[in-house]
């Protein structure tokens, strides 16, 4: 199988006033898994949406495999697997019967539709679940059906918008495993994530975007050749919730930090320039301030640390 | 994990031309309406209004049964009319804001489908459910009708009058699948079809008539009239309204056959296109 290409031109998305998508160019061609990274509201699913039709463009288009996606709808999906926004299957509908009606509007051959639902069944681990009605499945085995739906047709480019989010920590491994195994065969897969160890984990390449705007877009492992020695990051954590105004104030503007990510109310996450040297000064600076620090850890992640670097300089 | 073993060749695949899609999800969408509780639930409604009017007929035989002609006029145009605007809530109500509420939409719209396609697979589907309960009401109807007048005595006005009936429904239907593109929430869709056509019409209907004493052939409520009007005497087959006085004394109009088939088919066109432009452009935000 040939492997697939998205090309994003232009695209730009206005909600009233509210600009969701400022004109976003991203090219993506291969046999490879890109992770689609940025924080809640970035415009991460919404751009997954314009490149599925799902909304329309202000300004600019997208195309699936040259297809234009505006233009073509329906030829530009065609090889395209597509899940967004977790969709409910209608509830009695069982497995088998939500797949073969997918199959059949797709258009995969009557004689190769029963073999082919049971091997996506199998990939995503519900193949004893076939004759079950979906209504009475939890959340992450229906995303684990909604999956199986974006893989039926065996398609060349499958297009994933958040696969693990709102399941539990077995369900969003489970997911996990199931897209590492997809990059077993040859597909563009275009996954969009907030959670950096999944992208870590998973992809070859990294697009980051925030406020709707492109920050970069490269493999993973140049990102991580990027970050250079005396660059670092430390998890922080208090012995009470944190008021905003302190992380963005006070300890913003200590010496060496360049960045600062709430990971809950009571733990930050800080990046820094100047090496171990800074650390210490930060460690003394932050204990000084007497805001209740009772651990701080340093953070491993290259991937966090540009992470955390562009988008809180909001680049 | 293994990968899958049965991959398809990129020829094999060959999406459908948007007619036999339509096809193959109307019969997934027939089979999910039928599977439904909903369904059942509006079976045993029907079933439920036939005994009634069954119960009515039985006690009253006196009057509603001295000839077949009046007797189908009753019970026929007394019942019809509901069993079709219930249908019309319960299969087409949510049929286009349920796929936004529900997020169903979000699997469907993610294949290589037209989205007019999902809307007249969806709009086929839910006129075929519904006229399901048209026939069983009618069964129930005939039942009666052989019970008191004898198997060979249905008289031909029972088919003009199932045709009028079913091109109501369509016209009900459209309008609720209008209504149901409007809004991204069901309840909207249910409460507006359920007013409109239970209520509002009529009452719109006797205004334009009884106020400003125009020729209600705007108002679909008018057009219905036709569908009970047909097995009687004073019949206008015509394409214009006849005009009386009414109980107090009203200007009151009655459609003739054609206008009412013409106002229904109007009516259809009008708002399932206007439903279908509306689902081209909403947006799945």
């Amino acid at each position: 199988m040939a492997s697939g290409s998205i090309r994003i031109a232009g695209l730009t998305k206005r909600f009233g006033s509210f600009v969701a998508l400022d004109h976003l160019n991203l090219t993506l061609e291969g046999s490879k898994c890109v992770g689609f990274l940025g924080p809640n509201g970035a415009g991460k699913t919404t751009a997954l949406k314009l490149l599925t039709d799902m909304i329309f463009p202000t300004e600019g288009e997208c195309e699936i495999n040259g297809i234009s996606v505006q233009k073509e709808r329906k030829r530009a999906l065609a090889d395209a697997g597509v899940l967004i926004e977790s969709p409910e299957i209608y509830p009695s509908m069982t497995p088998n019967e939500a797949l073969e009606m997918v199959a059949d509007l797709r258009g995969v051959p009557a004689s190769e539709r029963k073999d082919r639902i049971q091997a996506v069944l199998a990939e995503v681990k519900m193949a004893d679940w076939g004759n079950q009605k979906v209504g009475r499945f939890s959340k992450g085995m229906k995303q684990r059906i909604n999956i199986a739906a974006a893989l039926v047709h065996d398609p060349q480019v499958v297009i994933l918008d958040e696969p693990s989010t709102g399941l539990d920590p077995r369900g969003m491994a489970e997911v996990r495993t199931i897209v590492r195994d997809l990059k077993k065969s040859d597909r563009l897969i275009f996954m969009s994530s907030h959670i950096l160890s999944e992208v870590t984990e998973i992809c070859d390449e990294v697009a980051l975007i925030d406020h709707g705007k492109l920050l970069f877009y490269d493999t993973l492992n140049n990102v991580t050749a990027r970050v250079s020695e005396g660059h670092g990051s430390v998890d922080v954590v208090f012995a009470r919730p944190l008021p905003p105004e302190v992380a963005s104030g006070q300890i913003r503007t200590l010496t060496g930090v360049t960045g600062i990510l709430a990971l809950s109310p009571d733990r930050l996450r800080i990046g820094f320039d100047g090496g171990r040297a800074i650390q210490e000064k930060l460690l003394e600076s932050l204990v000084g301030m007497h805001l209740g620090v009772v651990s701080l850890t340093e953070s491993e992640s290259a991937l966090e640390e540009v992470y955390l670097s562009r988008i809180s300089r909001g680049d | 994990m293994a990968t899958p073993t049965v991959a398809i060749p990129a020829t094999h695949r060959i999406v459908p031309d948007s007619l036999p899609q339509v096809l193959k999800l109307t019969r997934y969408q027939l089979r999910e309406y039928l599977r439904s509780r909903r369904f059942l639930a509006l079976l045993g409604i029907v079933v439920t209004i036939g005994v009634i009017l069954s119960a009515v007929v039985g006690h009253f035989r006196g009057v509603l049964v001295s000839d077949n002609l009046s007797f189908y006029g009753n019970f026929w145009g007394s019942g019809v009319y509901l069993v079709i605007v219930l249908s019309a809530v319960f299969f087409g109500g949510d049929a286009i804001a349920g796929e936004f509420q529900n997020k169903t939409g979000y699997f469907l719209m993610g294949l290589p489908i037209r989205r007019s396609t999902v809307y007249v697979a969806k709009f086929i589907a839910a006129f075929l459910a519904s006229t399901a309960m048209v026939l069983l009401f009618l069964v129930i109807l005939v039942g009666n009708g052989a019970f008191y007048f004898g198997g060979g005595l249905f008289p031909w006005q029972l088919a003009l009058s199932l045709v009028l009936a079913i091109a109501y429904l369509a016209a009900v239907l459209g309008a609720t699948f209008l209504f149901s593109s409007l809004f991204k929430t069901s309840a909207y869709g249910f409460v507006l079809t359920a007013i409109l056509f239970l209520f509002g019409f009529s009452i719109l209907e006797s205004l334009v008539s009884g106020l400003i004493k125009i020729e209600p052939w705007m108002v679909i409520s008018y057009a219905q009239s036709t569908i009970g009007g047909v097995f009687f005497s004073t019949t206008n087959w015509g394409f214009h309204g006849t005009i009386s006085a009414g109980v107090f004394g009203n200007t009151m109009y009655t459609a003739g056959i054609g206008e009412g088939i013409v106002i229904m088919v109007a009516y259809f066109l009008v708002t399932a296109l206007l439903g279908l432009f509306l689902f081209e452009r909403e947006e799945f935000s």
